[in-house]
């Protein structure tokens, strides 16, 4: 009774999260209600007894995707407004699309019958004794070492290939210079100077040496000038 | 293993599985512009596949099901992954995610 109350409970709180993660009117409720949408499909999957794909779910889904989702979504400064015209225009269309299926589906899996007698023997079903985890474990690891191993590469090669898509180089970067480093000496960078009293920064010539060589293009050649801003000019003057 | 299964039964199960799919379609139907929302319908779909092979791995007492899932959940992040990369690499040379707008490759 308790099983079939959470079960149904869970249900809803998806199917109404999916429900909105199309209908959401701001991408970033709807990748909240994603977030929450998987939380109860980890109960789902819970239920069903599968606590190992419950907590990847959790830890994969809504740890890495949907926050990989959220990233770009508020990184990427997008008119969300001018993206959603043409609501109503496409509705009816995806409304027709949709009935069709779900009316499809559901006479399918109304007519679903299992049949035991052509049922192959069980994998991995275990003497009830093990948990989840462990027979998935054992599973994985001997019958499936080959698949486990291609799906470590699909997410190697996926992990290179969103570095490669995304990695820019840009020039104003400031990366460490190992060689340039080690070429240095205190000469370049370190100036003794008589100091006269009362005299500034500025007319020292600035903070940033050396005016030229090492470091040009970070430090300007010629010394800053104090900025004053054009209320306070009327003070000076 | 699979109590919690036999007391909902599998019915249940698959009928969730069947909304979350149609939702998601209805969701690439919907938001025909927007590829980050087409990207999280795609997701819905993916999940909606998953809950249907955890059921059907519950009820058949067979883990191969569940194994399934484990890899089609790895490869749902590696194509969520490279396809945000995608996405954000066409964002910052166009300045535009309109998907109506991706016709560059048009002869």
């Amino acid at each position: 009774m308790i099983t079939q109350l959470a079960f149904y409970l869970f249900a809803t709180v998806l199917v109404l999260s999916g429900a909105m993660v199309v209908s959401a009117r701001n991408p970033v409720h709807a990748v909240l209600f994603l977030i929450l949408g998987f939380f109860n499909a980890a109960g789902l999957f819970l239920i069903a007894g599968a606590e190992f794909l419950a907590m990847i779910l959790v830890i994969v889904y809504v740890g890495a995707v949907a926050v990989l989702f959220l990233f770009v979504v508020m990184m990427l400064d997008v008119n969300f407004n001018q993206l959603r015209e043409g609501l109503q225009r496409y509705a009816p269309v995806g409304g027709a699309v949709g009935v069709a299926l779900l009316a499809e589906l559901v006479f399918t899996v109304g007519r679903l019958k299992l049949v035991p007698a052509a049922r192959p023997l069980p994998v991995g079903a275990g003497s009830g004794t093990v948990s989840n985890t462990e027979a998935l474990g054992r599973l994985i690891y001997t019958d499936y070492i080959l698949l486990f191993q291609a799906c470590g590469l699909v997410l190697l090669v996926a992990m290179i290939g969103a570095i490669v898509l995304t990695l820019r180089d840009r020039p104003s970067a400031r990366r460490q210079d190992v060689g340039m480093q080690h070429a240095r000496v205190p000469a370049d960078t370190l100036e003794m100077m008589e100091l006269k009293v009362g005299a500034s920064v500025d007319e020292l010539g600035g903070y940033l040496r050396p005016h030229d060589g090492y470091g040009a293009v970070a430090a300007p050649s010629e010394p800053r000038k104090l900025r004053v801003s054009p209320e306070d000019e009327h003070l000076g003057a | 293993m699979n109590g919690g299964l036999q007391a909902v039964g599998l019915g249940p199960y698959l009928t969730v599985g069947a909304i979350l799919l149609v939702l998601g379609v209805f969701g690439i139907f919907l938001n025909r512009k927007n590829i980050i929302i087409i990207m999280m319908s795609i997701e819905l779909i993916l999940l909606a596949a998953n809950l249907n092979l955890v059921a059907f791995s519950a009820a058949l007492g067979d883990l191969s099901g569940q194994v399934f899932t484990l890899f089609s959940l790895t490869v749902a992040a590696a194509e969520a992954a490279i396809g945000l990369a995608i996405v954000t690499v066409y964002f910052r040379n166009r300045g535009s995610i309109q998907v109506e707008d991706v016709t560059m490759m048009k002869g």
